[in-house]
This record gives C-alpha cells, structure tokens and sequence, in this order.
C-alpha cells in the first residue's frame, strides 16, 4: 500500500506531461494487503496495464482514500457517463431527438426518456429546445445516448427549460469552478442580483435574470473571470454591485 | 408407409413422444441419454487452456464530477425560480446523506406507532380473533385463560362426548 500511494504522493500539486508513468510492482509475494488496495485513475489518467500513465498535461490532485486525477484546462468537451449537460435538439427523427452535447457526435435523447412520458403521451420538444439531461453511454466506440430522467424514472429538474435567457460557452475549468462545493465565483454572484443559471459539464452556461440588461451583465462576467485572480474579481464585483444598485 | 411394419419406421419418428408411451422408462430413459449425447456433440467449445481473468487494482474514471465533488447544475439564487431552489436543497442534501449513511446504521425507521403499543394492540387483536373463530362450547375456556394474567390452563372438565347406551 505505502509503494503505490508513495509514488503518487511526491507528485501532488506538480505539473506533469503526458508520457509521464507511474509504476509500481505488485508482485510482492505474500502481501494480501497490496493485493486489496485499489486506486481511481481519475480524467488524465490511463491505465497501461500495471502501470499508470500520464495523458494530459496538468496538474496532479488528489482525494482520499485513493482518487488521483491530473487539473487541466480545455474547452473542447468529451462525453464521460453521468455526467449532466446541456444540449440543444436539433432534429426530431422517429422515436428519439438528436442533441448538440457539443462532442464529436451528436447524442441521441429517446422520448420515452422523460418523466410521465408513454408512447401515447409524448413530450413537448421541439426542435432548437434546450434540455438538461445526463448521459447514460458515452464511450469512443459508440454514438452517446442521454436521458432526462434518473433510475427511479423521476425528473429531478431534468428536461426541457429556460424559455428566456441566453446561453453562452465557456472553458470546462471555469464549469469546474462554478460548480465546486464551496464556489467563491458564486458566493460573489448571488450577492448582485436575483438569477437563475443552469451549467453543463460541457461548457455550456445558461443564465436568466429579471431584465436582458441584468442578462448581459451576468454573462459578461462569467466569461470575465476566467482570466481573473480572485482579487481582480471581487473589486470588479463590487463595482458592478455599486454601479447596478 | 402406413403398410410398412415396425422396423422400416424411421429413427426420428420413433423418438417422437407419441411412440415412447407404451416403452419402458429404462428404454426412454437410454433414448433421452442418446438424444442428449448426440446434442452435447455439436456443441461447440473453445480448446484453450483456461485463462483466469486478472484482478484489476486500477479502476479508470472518465468523469471528474466523482473527483471534485461538484454539486448539482441547476440553480437559483435569491428566490429567482423558487422550484429549482427546492431542488437545490434536495439534490445537494442528498449528496452529503450518501455521504453519512455509509457511517450510521439504518437500524429504525420512524414509526407513528411506538413498539409497545403495536405489542399490546396486536395482543388484543390476537385474543378477540380466538374467541371469534372458537366454537361456542370453548368459548367459555378462552375468556378464562385471558383473565389470567400467566396464562395458566388449569385442567378443563372432561369433554363432553355422546355417550352411546349400553343397552
């Protein structure tokens, strides 16, 4: 156990390049409790048989017990299972809608993937609605398929939404950022105005506020905090908190 | 065909049920093994040394909501959409009690009813049912019993049964 987490651990909080390997040799004989250790190779992560390769560059974190995943910075999305995003329908064809998830392929949305909808009672999606749904496949060898609806077949705020409001793109650090437990960007937000906002792990951001103005403001910073340090953000907010009020 | 006598039918046509019926279970029973020996042959199987599977230690992770603990997408502040803010508390609550339940047992569930009243009430019940279903003559038996709180049964008087003269 010490072996495996010992090589990991000199690294933490150190930039890495892809081709960098962590091995270890587990064939250390009588050792059961080795044997029973088991390590989450989060995004960034590869396994290559017993060892652990490095695929993006970035930084390393880590979370116990055993979860290491490499910190980088990209705009373009990849489907990964489970995860929730934002997609807009744009071809209605037989049984299922096709989203734009903003991946390589378009995903594929059954209409019996709702709540309370039956062959008979179909749902009311038409085409260029957004929807908020999860993935259920998203693999490189298949087409990914989402779902609005959880395993006990409930909605929970799933679905289609936002009537007005605008949709906008960011990078996935700033989604990362957004929607981090204890997020300083949205602690600072909500103390401007009242707003709504909806995010995809697929960098796509959905705001709606009283007013376009509020809207655009709203927008404008989300896409400004990107490059911000935390002290720039938070005299920007206060000027703008002054300025609106 | 239908001239032809008993040796000219055919192998398939005598392992149909209809012709087993008048056979003995040891004939039928050296058929059904035939049949099973015959099945079992075109099978086919792969004629590889077993190979185990290797237990893997590495488990690879494509999402990075599990890594970071990022909370639910939709939301609502200051009362905006007050459906999504209700939503909010659930789906984040519900986070954090998966979070607390590995640690607690789920040993009670809430009741409206204490344990004891649902002891003595079914108690009751149990009582009130016997003397339902019993027969008039054991009535009387049942409501001593159930004064007494040991339950004790003391002796019955000897059944009454139909006494047949002796004439």
């Amino acid at each position: 156990m010490d072996t495996i987490h010992a090589c990991f651990k000199e690294k933490i909080g150190e930039v890495l390049l892809p081709g960098d390997v962590f091995s270890f040799r587990l064939s250390e004989s009588g050792d059961g409790s080795i044997k029973t250790e088991k390590i989450i190779c989060g995004p960034g992560l590869r396994r290559n048989g017993e060892e652990v390769q490095v695929c993006k560059s970035g930084i390393l974190r880590h979370k116990q017990p055993n979860m290491y995943w490499i910190d980088s910075q990209q705009r373009r999305y990849v489907p990964a299972k489970g995860e929730s995003v934002i997609g807009i329908v744009t071809a209605k064809s037989g049984d299922i809608f096709k989203v734009d998830v903003g991946g390589s392929e378009q995903a594929s949305l059954s209409y019996l993937a709702f709540e309370g909808a039956t062959k008979r009672n179909r749902p009311n999606v038409q085409v260029g609605d957004l929807v908020y749904g999860q993935f259920t496949i998203a693999n490189k060898d298949m087409e990914p398929e989402l779902v609005c609806i959880d395993s006990c077949g409930r909605a929970n705020g799933m679905g289609v939404f936002g009537a007005d409001g605008l949709l906008f793109k960011v990078s996935l650090g700033l989604v990362r950022r957004l929607l981090a437990p204890q997020s300083e960007i949205i602690k600072d937000l909500e103390k401007i105005f009242p707003f709504e906002l909806v995010v995809g792990m697929n960098g796509r951001v959905w705001v709606k506020a009283k007013t376009v103005q509020q809207t655009l403001i709203v927008t404008n910073l989300l896409e400004t905090c990107e490059n911000m340090t935390s002290q720039q953000r938070q005299t920007l907010f206060k000027r703008v908190a002054e300025g609106s009020l | 065909m239908a001239k032809d006598g008993a040796a000219k039918l055919s192998k398939n046509l005598l392992r149909m049920k209809f012709m087993q019926r008048g056979l003995d279970a040891e004939l039928k029973k050296q058929l059904d093994e035939e049949e099973k020996r015959i099945i079992s042959d075109e099978h086919w199987f792969l004629d590889l040394p077993e190979l185990k599977a290797k237990e893997n230690h590495i488990i690879e992770e494509r999402s990075c909501v599990p890594c970071e603990d990022l909370v639910y997408g939709r939301m609502s502040f200051r009362g905006f959409n007050p459906e999504v803010e209700k939503l909010m508390l659930l789906m984040n609550t519900h986070k954090e009690e998966e979070e607390d339940e590995e640690e607690d047992d789920v040993s009670r569930m809430e009741t409206d009813i204490t344990d004891e009243e649902m002891a003595r009430r079914y108690e009751s019940l149990v009582e009130s049912m016997r003397k339902k279903f019993a027969k008039k003559r054991n009535r009387s038996t049942v409501t001593k019993s159930e004064e007494d709180v040991n339950c004790n049964v003391v002796g019955d008087q000897p059944k009454k049964v139909f006494l047949k003269p002796q004439d």
